[in-house]
């Protein structure tokens, strides 16, 4: 069977390690303490006992009656990532990571943050296993995400303001690969996404691939079939290749990424590289990017922080022109749309980021019998993101 | 041969140790690109390297940082830059190693960048995102247009990767001086020499080093062990103070340029 990624980090033509001399040597170390420790019993042992009585884990597989019945069509289950400790899913690779950090003796710990919710759990798994921790947040995150900024700075992690360029999620990853270039000996990057130079996007998808295979495990004990269709929204690509992955072989499953159309996707002003953008190399890696003709990166948009970003994961990239995912794009207008219909329908306020993947089935939901499954990816929770939908609807709090 | 290697020779029978100024392409404008290049060569530069900004520069401190966005606001492609070079051939004979992020490259197509950089009159190639593994296609490009291919060595290398970046380095060798981003220091890195003497072990290509090297001081001790010392952001760092001023800004610039140039020069001081 076909392995992703191959020997030399590649998914195709995508990924590999595009990265400075400085941080190779870093980067293969990584890839050695990982490999040995991915089939290290006592390591999955620990891994998985943390996900158990620390994030909560198994979530629930929840089937969500009344959103089915208002959509009209195939029957939704919404995976509960939102129920998670912290409230995402992004707590599943920082634990891994943070393990794999403490077994390579690494004692301090950096991470790049947009929506804010990569940069809790760090700060939590860093408290939680006595780490030091600074977490680089863009400037316009900062202010868009003010309580998740506070969260932070409760579990004693210092929050660096990034003020180049876009002042956003890309920004902020750029003065994290500057902190590790200068502090590789003693530091361990904690990268949010299937993002970055290879081992990254494959020790990310695989800490997160517990979502498909919780999910693989509840939908054949409550529906005797696998889904056949499974939607997650896509920025970097952590939850949705969490949830892709497990399920990359069984070809009756529809994969669908959702993408972030900000204003739309003929404004030009998106964070929907899948879906209108060329391969680049950025961040380390192979990748479908927004870039200008002459190969600069385009700052993306979107009303969602956790989706601001112009790149996305090589695996994602290579799912898309392999045709094994399908990608779709969603504007801020239509996630809004979707947060609501989710809160008046089932009671769960959706992360703006989940919403895209909510607002899709809209579409999808209609055009399917009622004898078929739709899984979504409900990534996180929307707790943070109340003040900018009450923003975006014109009201004061 | 490729004007960096004859260069090389060159400096090597005089027993001199080569002074290599940065500029960034389009800082602090476009048409003042080519009077810091011309004034570099007036000062007493071997070799220079010029710079492309790129969006986002990872292996880059503030100060080239700040370059960059200053060359990008003026909307500076690559395509222009090789456009400077083919106009300052005409006044100028000086190798030039071209420093640019692989994604412009990749962008423009290997192929379709070493003919155009050749045909204006580049001299070599440094790409600091490129490690050997991945750069088979700009290595065959390069060497079908005589390009030198400069690879990086790091003071986290292991002999085993100085040996790969060896291999794979045409004209000469660049030695970052220290672990981290560029940037100017106080200090000149103790492991420079360690580093060096190291990489002696598996090359005889000439090595420079860059990142850190900041004062007329720095030059002279990284000429006591190397064959090139490269400086940017000290050299931005005295420009920036006349953005508004060009003729005090090339004055400034080609003293201090004169200075690090008679650092590379003299005996050890």
């Amino acid at each position: 069977m076909q392995q992703l990624p191959d020997a030399t980090g590649h998914f195709g033509q995508f990924g590999g390690r595009y990265v400075p001399e400085t941080l190779m040597p870093a980067l293969m170390e990584l890839e050695e303490a990982y490999t040995t420790l991915k089939d290290n019993s006592d390591f999955q042992k620990e891994f998985r006992y943390y996900l158990s009585e620390y994030v909560g884990r198994p979530n629930p597989l929840y089937y969500a009656e009344r959103l089915t019945e208002s959509l009209g069509g195939a029957k939704i289950y919404l995976k509960r990532e939102d129920l998670n400790h912290t409230g995402a899913h992004k707590i599943n690779s920082a634990i891994g990571q943070i393990l794999l950090a403490r077994w390579m003796g690494k004692k301090r710990i950096i991470a790049e943050t947009g929506a804010g919710q990569h940069g809790v759990a760090t700060a939590t798994v860093a408290a939680k296993f006595d780490m030091e921790c600074e977490v680089y947040m863009g400037e316009e995150d900062i202010e868009r995400q003010a309580l998740n900024v506070f969260r932070m700075q409760l579990m004693g992690t210092k929050v660096v303001p990034v003020d180049s360029g876009s002042r956003t999620l890309k920004d902020a990853i750029n003065a994290c690969f500057r902190d590790w270039v200068t502090n590789v000996r003693s530091t361990y990057l904690l990268l949010g996404s299937v993002v970055g130079a290879h081992p990254y996007p494959m020790i990310v998808r695989d800490f997160q691939a517990v979502i498909g295979e919780e999910t693989r495990t509840q939908i054949l004990e409550q529906e005797g079939n696998l889904p056949d269709c499974i939607v997650a929204c896509v920025g970097g690509g952590s939850n949705s290749l969490g949830m892709f992955y497990p399920f990359y072989h069984d070809e009756s499953v529809r994969l669908i990424g959702v993408e972030a159309a900000g204003d739309s996707i003929r404004s030009g002003r998106h964070a929907a590289p899948l879906t209108a953008g060329s391969v680049g190399v950025f961040h380390g890696a192979k990748c479908y990017l927004l870039q200008e003709e002459d190969g600069q990166i385009t700052p993306a948009h979107s009303i969602s922080a956790g989706l601001d970003y112009p790149g996305v994961g090589p695996e994602h990239s290579y799912y898309r022109e392999t045709g094994r995912a399908e990608y779709v794009p969603i504007t801020d207008k239509e996630a809004v749309e979707g947060f609501q219909l989710l809160s008046q329908t089932e009671g769960i306020i959706p992360a703006l980021e989940s919403a895209h993947a909510i607002a899709y089935l809209r579409e999808l939901a209609p055009k399917l019998s009622n004898d078929k499954t739709i899984v979504v990816c409900l990534s996180g929770r929307g707790d943070k993101d109340v003040y900018t939908i009450a923003k975006e609807l014109d009201i004061t709090l | 041969m490729n004007r960096i290697d004859k260069k090389f020779n060159e400096l090597r029978q005089q027993g001199v140790c080569a002074f290599m100024p940065y500029v960034c392409a389009g800082d602090p404008t476009p048409e003042l690109t080519p009077e810091l290049f011309l004034t570099f060569e007036e000062a007493g530069a071997d070799l220079i390297e010029l710079g492309v900004p790129f969006s986002d520069p990872i292996a880059d401190g503030p100060t080239i940082q700040r370059a960059s966005q200053r060359a990008l606001e003026h909307r500076i492609s690559l395509i222009q830059i090789l456009d400077i070079v083919k106009n300052l051939r005409k006044h100028s004979d000086i190798p030039i190693a071209l420093m640019s992020y692989y994604n412009p490259i990749f962008r423009m197509g290997e192929e379709a960048f070493c003919k155009a950089a050749q045909e204006v009159g580049v001299d070599g190639l440094i790409v600091p995102d490129l490690p050997p593994e991945e750069a088979q296609p700009l290595l065959k490009a390069a060497s079908q247009y005589n390009l030198a291919t400069i690879f990086l060595v790091a003071p986290t290398s292991s002999p085993e990767r100085m040996k790969l970046v060896a291999s794979v380095s045409t004209g000469f060798i660049y030695c970052v001086s220290v672990t981290g981003v560029t940037g100017a220091r106080n200090t000149l890195s103790d492991e420079v020499a360690t580093m060096v003497e190291e990489l002696r072990k598996h090359t005889d290509k000439p090595l420079c080093v860059g990142f850190g090297v900041s004062t007329p001081e720095q030059a002279n001790q990284v000429a006591q062990v190397a064959d090139g010392a490269i400086v940017a952001s000290a050299i931005i760092n005295v420009a920036e103070k006349h953005l508004d001023d060009k003729d005090k800004m090339l004055a400034s610039v080609k003293q201090f340029a004169s200075e690090l140039a008679n650092g590379t020069k003299t005996d050890k001081v």
